[in-house]
This record gives C-alpha cells, structure tokens and sequence, in this order.
C-alpha cells in the first residue's frame, strides 16, 4: 500500500479546509442538539404532559400517538436532509480540496 | 475446504431435522410451564398476573395455544440453513486477507451494508419483544421502540463517516491513532469483549429459549445448533458470510413483518382509524387493562380520566419511571454509535460516501419495521386478546408468531403453519446473523488489537492474521456456547440494556473525544473506558437488576397468600385442590429459603433506584475521560491533531479499498 504523504497541518491551514470544517460542525452538532432534544420529548412529555398526550385528534388516535410517529418521520427527513446537504456541500468542498492538493 | 464445508452443512441441515422431530409434540403453555424467553423481552418485562388471572380469552376461535408442523417448520429451517451455507462456501474462496477477513475486503456496497446494518439490528428482541410489549401494554410498547431508531441519528451525524476515513478494522484502530497504541489498544479490546460478551449472553440465552418455545427442541441442544452454525459462518466465511446472512435475513424479515401487517390490516379495511376505533372498543382489551395494576392503582385515586380501551393507547401502562426511561433513552442513542460490531460494519464500506448512504438505507429499514411491529403488536392484541398472548410467552413474546397462525389460518390451516414456520425459521435466522457479528467483532478486538498489534508489534504476515483471526473467532464462538449452556437459568434480560449503557458510558465517550477534541490523549482514552465500563457495570450491580432475596421471598408469600384465600373462598375446583395446595407449599418453602437472604453483593436493597445506569455512567465517562486528558497532557496527541482531522474530514491518506 503506497502511502502518499501529506502536509497535515497545511491542509489543516487551508480556507478551504477551514470552511468545510466550519460548515461541517455547525450542521453536525446542531442538528444532533435538535434531534436529541426531539427524542427526549417523547418520554418527558409522556411521563410530565399525559394530558397532552391523551388529547384525541383523529378518532381514537392520540397526540401522544401522532407524535411518537412523528419521531420516525423526523429522523427520516433530518436524514435525508444530511444526505442532500452533505452530497452537495461536503462533498464538493472535500473534492475541491483534494484536486487542489494533487 | 469446499467439500468439508458442504460436508459440515450436510450434517449439520441432517441434525436439525433431527432435533426438530421432537416439535410433534405441541410446544403448549399446559407442557411447558416454566418456558419464557426472557432474553427476547428488551426489557424485564414484569409478569402481567393481573391479566393471568383474568377470564379465559372470549375469541371465539381458541388461539392460546401454539403448535409448529414440523412438515411446513422443517423445510422452511432447511432452505434457509442451506442458502445461508451456499454463502459461507461462497465466501470462504473470497477470504484471504485480514481484510477480507474482518471488513470483506472493503467491497460491500452503500446498500447492502445498510440492510446488514438493519439486520444486525432488529434482533430477536426487537422483532418478538417490542410486539409483544405493544400487545400487552399498547402504547408504551411502541414509544419503546422509537429510541432504537433514534439511535442512528447519532451514528449518522457524528461517527459514522469519521470513523470510516480513520479507522481500518476495529475500535482500538480509532482509538490508538494519536496514543500509545498498546495500553490503548488493549483496553479498547477488552471494553468490545466485555460489551459483546453481555450482548453475546443475552441473545444466546434468547436463542434457546426461543427454539425451545417454537419447535420443543431442547435448550442445550438448540445453543449448540446455533453455535456450531454461528462458529461455521464466522470461521469460514468472516465479514463476508456474516453481512450476507445479515442481509438475507433482513429481507427475510421485513418479508415477514408486511405480510403480516397487511393481514392485519385488512382487517380494519385499512383504516387505521377503523383500527385504533376497534382497539378502544375490544371486550378483552378493556377487560386486559381493568385488571393492570396501574389502572386499578388509577381508578382508587380516581385519576383514570379515559375508558380502559382508551387506556390502552396512552402512556404510562408500562414505562412508569420517567428517570429510568431517559436513562435507557440515553444509553440508547448513545451506545448504538459506542458499539463494537455496529463501528466495525463501517469499515466494510469503500468510502465515507458509502458509510453515509448504509446509515441512511438502514434507517428507512429500522424505521419501517417498528412501525409495523405496531400493527402486529395492536394487530394481536385486537385478534388474540392480550390474556392469550400472557398466557403463551412471558412478556408477551410469541404474540408475533401466534398472529401468523392465527390470521394465516383464518386463510387456510395450511397457510397459518406456513406463515408460523416462516416467522420461526426468520426468528432463527435473526439470532445465527446477530450473533455471528457478535464473535466478529469480539474476535476481531483480540486477534487484530491484541494478538497482531499488542504481542507481535504489527508484524504479522497475511496468513498469520487470518489464521489468528480464525482462531480466536472459534475460541469465542465455543465460549460463547459454554455461556450459553451455564446462563440456561439467569435472568438474562438486563444485559442488553447493559451492553448499551457500557457501550454509551465507555466507548462512545472516547471515540467522540479522539475524533473531535484536539488535546484528547491516552490518559483520557484509558480513563475514560475503565470508569465509563466499570461505573455502568457497577450500578447495574446495586440497581434493582439484580435479584434480591427478601423481595423473592415477598412475592412468595404474596403468591401463597392468594392462593390460600382462593381456597378459603371456594374458588378453587377439588380437581385443581392438590396442585394448589403443592404450589403453596413449594411457595413457603421459597419464602423460607429467602426471607434475610441479601443479593450478590451482599445488599438487602438495592441502593441504585434505576434499572438503567446510563444517566450517572454516561456523564461520568465524559468526565473521566476530559479530566484524565487535562491532567496528563500529550504533546504528541495535539500534534497529530491536524492529521487525524483533516484525515477523517476529507478520507485522504485512507487505506485503500482493497489493501493486497
């Protein structure tokens, strides 16, 4: 395996670099923060609203239910949203760094 | 080595059919009393008396009880050995390199390690466990299931990618980039065998009890038939075998899951309106959720604000502790990214591009079969009546596989079989697929950190480490039985929250550090994995887990004293006198045996009031392992800062796919 060798603390200097690391950590983080809070509402609201919970919005079917569902939907988006953003940001900005280095 | 493998899969398919020959026999409540799969329950689901003691189901067809035909159940088990055994041979001609050992090469595409991923996943537990949770306890069953899901989020935003351009075969690869590889390395293989043993435990445990229970093949007979399948498929066939019977089984599963949902749906005339209308008005939910403890505890306070049908699509029947559940929640979506075989899948993927499409492919995949493991969940109790369920698996586990036969058998007797035979036999599969990524992973952590790197310094030739790899996958394969064979009694159904709270507590803190915090170092790894493991271990020790005489011996006395005034009441038939008056006496003698008795530890009380220790181990990992780095800082782990993050950022310098 022929290994090239690379100048780390070069790259790590480099704008782009910077900037993709910047993008990166933001959206990373952020959505993690927001993705963990979502979850947690689910057995907080359960144990602390219950009312909430029980109020019938579709027949029988609960808020309590609706949001638990929700939680599968969310993941879904929040991941294909990450998905779309990292295919067209990340990548690019990681390809464009690469090509600039070769 | 070809023929010996069709060899060992000829007699291996011929002893199964064997061993299955005994499922003549009805695998009925009345024959086998003691029977329950505990290990299959994700958590210790409490015993439902209340519901045992209700009235007999008033389904006018009697479901309670469940019975195989071995004619459907032994083919149906023969065709999948066989094609999973076609793959082992086939991947076994692959296998040549450690590479091609422990990450297949590199070569699993974006797609397939995402449906290996999910079946991974969606463990025994999750596929019999979670529906029967929802059977018994409707709501709360499936707010149970959302965490698992969840848990990916986390795998997908911060480790998933990162650990692909770091990492080569295992946790210590990540780990030991900027640290003293061999203390470092050591450590993180011992915390993957401590966390694949508990893991390995449990789902082999289940796997007995769970054989037993389906096709009455003995406990100890059925360990052995998975191990040797288990050991087989690892030894020969590595990652390559192993993420194939994954993904086989995964597809297995999900087959199995819709077809049972539509039956389920049709139903209602796929309304789900319909079908939540047809819950809150079943006669034998109602009748189920009148007799729960914490309705009756909620109508003496007078705060049982809806009718008991509606009871049963609201919270609170069964995760009552709020403090307990955020614990499990945290070990949840913390200790699926910390787990030893789920990191190893991403090295399997050529690219972080293809670690991030098989994340994403494995959520669509998860997601979907929680939420029709709520229709089979609701679907049961609607049809069977939560009282059949309780009375046929403890904690509800068979309520998937008695809906099979029974909504099949509404169709055609054959069908129901057919339909039984299929789920036991992908039942059977999920276990074999489960643990095999168990032993890889364990085997990986010994034969490549410790064996290659620890004692022969990196330098070891390709077939060396195959040879090592294979070794060490046979040894834990045949412990692995051994532990199986010696917890046949254990309450095992802890230990998967375990496996995730060490998981959560030890190896997650650490893999986030070394990736994401520049002056993270050995002192912080070797801290932060030994407190993180051992605090989560040692409060499961005090925690209510663990068995404590003096509430045995209370349950006892609580059971005699039931039956004693049953008797008193003239409630009990002459024909059922001398059984119950035995059970009283086995029951005081019980009592006897326990009262001031004190638990392992030798506590009388559990002092830690959770079952789940994630919410002190976790933080007390992280602050382990940030406090042991601040303290004995590295010069050397912050120059290699910037390599280790340009590196994971942008996958230069990576291994190349195929490295030989």
């Amino acid at each position: 395996m022929a290994e090239q060798t690379y100048n780390w603390s070069a790259i790590a200097k480099n704008p782009k670099f910077i900037e993709l690391h910047h993008k990166k950590t933001a959206f990373l983080f952020g959505w993690w923060i927001f993705s963990t809070i979502y979850y947690f509402l689910l057995p907080l609201g359960a144990a602390f609203a219950p009312g909430l919970f029980k109020i019938q919005i579709l027949g029988r079917i609960n808020f309590g239910y609706l949001f638990a569902l929700s939680q599968f939907f969310v993941s879904w988006g929040l991941a294909m949203y990450y998905a779309h953003v990292a295919n067209k940001d990340f990548d690019r900005l990681t390809r464009e760094l690469v090509n600039e280095l070769q | 080595m070809k023929r010996l493998l069709v060899a060992i899969g000829c007699v291996l398919s011929l002893s199964f059919a064997a061993y299955a020959e005994p499922a003549k026999a009805p695998a009925s409540p009345d024959a086998k009393p003691a029977v329950a799969a505990p290990a299959a329950a994700p958590a210790a689901a409490p015993a439902v008396d209340a519901a045992k003691a209700a009235a007999p189901a008033k389904a006018s067809i009697d479901y309670s009880k469940m019975k195989a035909n071995p004619k459907v159940t032994i083919p149906i088990f023969l065709a999948i050995i066989g094609a999973t055994m076609a793959v082992v041979v086939w991947s076994a001609k692959q296998t040549k390199s450690a590479s091609d050992f422990y990450t297949a090469g590199g070569g699993i595409t974006g797609t397939q390690n995402g449906w290996a991923i999910a079946g991974d996943y969606m463990s025994a537990a999750s596929f019999l466990g979670i529906s029967g949770l929802i059977s018994l306890y409707g709501y709360d069953g499936f707010m149970y299931s959302v965490g698992w899901l969840v848990a990916y989020i986390t795998v997908l935003l911060i480790v998933a990618e990162p650990c692909r351009n770091a990492g080569k075969y295992t946790l210590g690869d990540i780990l030991s980039f900027r640290t003293s590889p061999k203390p470092v390395r050591a450590i993180a293989a011992l915390s993957t065998v401590t966390v694949t043993t508990f893991y390995l435990t449990a789902q082999m445990v289940g796997a007995g009890k769970l054989m037993m229970l389906l096709m009455g093949i003995p406990y100890k007979t059925a360990i052995i038939g998975v191990g040797i399948l288990m050991v087989g498929y690892v030894v020969f066939g590595g990652m390559t075998a192993t993420t194939w019977v994954q993904i086989i089984k995964a597809g297995l599963l999900m087959t199995g899951a819709t077809v049972l949902a539509i039956l389920v749906s049709i139903k209602s005339g796929f309304s789900p309106i319909q079908f939540f209308e047809d819950i809150a008005t079943n006669q034998n939910i109602i009748d189920h959720v009148k007799l729960l403890p914490i309705y009756l505890k909620e109508s003496a306070a007078g705060t049982a604000t809806a009718d008991a049908g509606q009871r049963f699509l609201e919270p609170g029947l069964f995760l009552t502790n709020p403090l307990d559940q955020i614990s499990l929640g945290m070990a949840l979506v913390l200790g699926t990214a910390g787990m030893p075989h789920i990191l190893m899948r991403f090295f399997t993927v050529p690219t972080a591009q293809a670690a991030r499409k098989s994340v994403i492919v494995a959520m669509f995949i998860i997601g979907s079969f929680y939420i029709l493991t709520t229709l089979l969940g609701f679907g049961a109790a609607l049809h069977l009546s939560p009282q059949a369920v309780s009375k046929v698996g403890k904690g509800g586990n068979m309520a998937a596989m008695m809906l099979a036969q029974a909504l099949g058998g509404e169709i055609s007797p054959f069908i129901g079989d057919l339909l039984l035979a299929f789920l036991a036999a992908v039942a059977f599969a999920t276990i074999l697929a489960v643990v095999s990524g168990l032993v890889l992973a364990a085997s990986a952590a010994i034969a490549h950190d410790i064996y290659v790197n620890v004692i022969k310094d990196g330098h070891a030739s390709q077939s060396e480490q195959v040879f090592a790899a294979r070794a060490t996958s046979f040894a834990v394969g045949a412990m692995g039985i051994i532990i199986g064979i010696a917890a046949e009694n254990q309450n095992v159904a802890h230990l998967v929250a375990l496996a995730f709270a060490v998981a959560a507590s030890g190896n997650l803190p650490v893999v986030v550090m070394s990736l994401f915090w520049k002056k993270f170092n050995t002192a912080g790894v070797c801290a932060g994995l030994v407190v993180g493991t051992l605090s989560a271990i040692g409060i499961v020790m005090i925690s209510p887990n663990m068995t404590y005489p003096d509430k045995v011996a209370d349950a006892a006395k609580m059971a005699y004293t039931k039956l004693e005034k049953e008797i008193t009441d003239g409630k009990v038939k002459p024909e059922a006198m001398e059984k119950t008056l035995k059970t009283i006496e086995a029951k005081k003698l019980e009592e006897s045996k326990n009262r001031g008795g004190t638990s392992f530890l030798g506590l009388a009380k559990p002092i830690f009031p959770l079952k789940n220790p994630g919410i002190v181990s976790i933080p007390l990992g992280f602050i382990a392992a940030i406090l042991a780095a601040l303290a004995f800082p590295s010069k050397k782990a912050e120059d290699m800062w910037d390599e280790i993050y340009v590196r994971q950022n942008t996958g230069l310098g990576m291994a190349k796919a195929i490295d030989h």
